[in-house]
């Protein structure tokens, strides 16, 4: 029976960036709908028949068509000044969940004294940020639940600058329709404009008081509590703000971009 | 005698405009098939997305699951929420307008459920006539619509917890929505394989809901 979308293998590193790069690729060809062409014939009539209709009717046009409206449902939704709830200290899930597309063992281990976030796109000053301009920038933080796609939940404090504040320090056209983000994972993702400006979005160097540990995204990571947990990317090494759709590995895969809660 | 039993037959049909309507109107037909097929696809993979982080302590075998991986079941989870919306809003809206659901479903008492569950357990219940439904069957389908209603509630609340906030904490909170959300699709399973087992016990009915009478 065909499967929809296979899930992804644990890749190699360099695979990881190879695979990411070609989706990436695909993802800005117009015809990047096609990229998965195939893997979603009919699913319900494979499952239901007990046969294969590989060369029939293809679901998979359909079903992106209505992940991309229900995108423009979840912006009609999102309220740009509804805060996620905060919580006490003592809710905090201890210890938190490493989750990725890799083991643990496989989290990067960025070097913090030749590191600079870069910034481009859409943007006034492109000059890079290393981590002690970074941690010099007026500080904030949260205790808030990441929501899992997979449907489990976990409640952490982040630390960091407002995401928003940040935006507007490196001059971003704040009218740009995304904000993506690479990592030193080899992961990529993009969010929307309204989100990259809710003031819970945070720009975030610190776990629990301590420096973000590497597992969790070190030297830094995006942290939303009003989207699901894969939207918010960690080792973030650069960040540029567009018009043009910039997609991100889930996404390629079939997850729905938006993912707001 | 019985040709004139046939005539008198014929004339009441055309006497009484009443007799002419059929038992399920065409709208009633469209909306309960669309329902069927939204429901389906919602269950499988439903079932797929428990899969992913089970809320209760077992897996569905993933040859009864839609969607192959968690991805693919969450593109037609999200896509038939709208099918089963839209469809639900229009005979929600017809059932009530029309009364069709006030004379079909109502007036039902404890006394005459319990009566009928007996009646229908020792054989005894007539299903003569198919536009005139038995307690135990007003108690089913008015049990069904309200898991239904609970069913898109605790939808809303696992997808937006924090838009709908105030419909998240209603539940106990996002796994609290979770387990309802589940124990709504059990019973809505629940209720079709007894529907099914029924409809093809009196196939007439199963006619009925493709002809109309």
């Amino acid at each position: 029976m065909t499967r929809l979308f296979a899930p992804p293998r644990v890749l190699s590193r360099s695979d990881q960036r190879a695979f990411v790069k070609e989706a990436l690729r695909r993802l800005d060809n117009p015809a990047r709908r096609r990229f998965l062409k195939g893997a979603a014939s009919v699913g319900a009539f494979a499952l239901l028949s007990g046969c294969d209709i590989t060369d029939g009717i293809s679901a998979e046009g359909a079903l992106r068509a209505m992940s991309d409206f229900n995108d423009r449902v979840q912006a009609a939704l999102f309220d740009p000044v509804k805060l996620a709830e905060e919580f006490p200290e003592s809710a905090v899930t201890r210890p938190f969940p490493f989750n990725a597309f890799y083991p643990r063992e496989e989290a990067p281990a960025v070097d913090p004294a030749d590191y600079a976030l870069e910034v481009s796109g859409l943007v006034e000053r492109k000059d890079g940020w290393t981590l002690d301009k970074l941690y010099a920038l007026p500080q904030v933080s949260q205790i808030t639940r990441h929501v899992c796609i997979e449907g489990w939940t976990a409640i952490g404090k982040w630390s960091g600058v407002r995401f928003a504040d940040f935006l507007k320090l490196i001059g971003a056209d704040l009218s740009a329709r995304y904000v993506g983000f690479t990592c030193a994972d080899g992961y990529a993702t993009s969010i929307d404009m309204p989100t990259a400006l809710h003031p819970q979005t945070q720009l975030t160097f610190r776990f629990m008081d301590e420096v973000l540990p590497r597992i969790y995204g070190f030297p830094m990571k995006l942290r939303m509590p009003t989207k699901l947990g894969y939207k918010n990317p960690k080792h973030i090494t650069e960040i540029f703000v567009t018009n043009d759709y910039p997609g991100g590995y889930w996404e390629t895969y079939g997850y729905n971009w938006f993912s707001g809660l | 005698m019985a040709g004139q039993a046939a005539v008198l037959d014929a004339t009441a049909a055309s006497a009484a405009p009443g007799r002419a309507r059929p038992i399920h109107p065409l709208i009633v037909r469209l909306t309960h098939w669309l329902n069927a097929a939204a429901v389906v696809v919602m269950i499988l993979s439903g079932w797929q997305i428990h899969n992913a982080y089970p809320i209760l302590p077992f897996r569905f075998p993933d040859g009864v699951t839609l969607g192959g991986w968690l991805g693919g079941a969450l593109l037609w989870h999200f896509a038939a929420m709208w099918l089963l919306m839209a469809n639900g809003l229009v005979i929600f809206a017809y059932g009530i307008a029309s009364g069709r659901y006030r004379r079909k479903l109502l007036p039902i008492t404890p006394r005459a459920v319990i009566a009928d569950a007996f009646a229908a357990l020792r054989g005894e219940l007539s299903h003569a006539r198919l536009d005139d439904y038995n307690a135990v069957q007003k108690l089913l389908y008015l049990g069904v619509l309200c898991l239904l209603l609970v069913i898109v509630a605790s939808g809303f609340a696992i997808w937006k917890p924090v838009q709908f906030a105030w419909l998240t904490s209603l539940f106990g909170g996002f796994q609290g929505a979770r387990i309802v959300h589940f124990l709504a699709m059990a019973g809505i399973a629940g209720f079709i394989v007894i529907h099914v087992v029924m409809a093809l016990l009196v196939p007439r009915s199963l006619v009925a809901m493709l002809r109309g009478r």
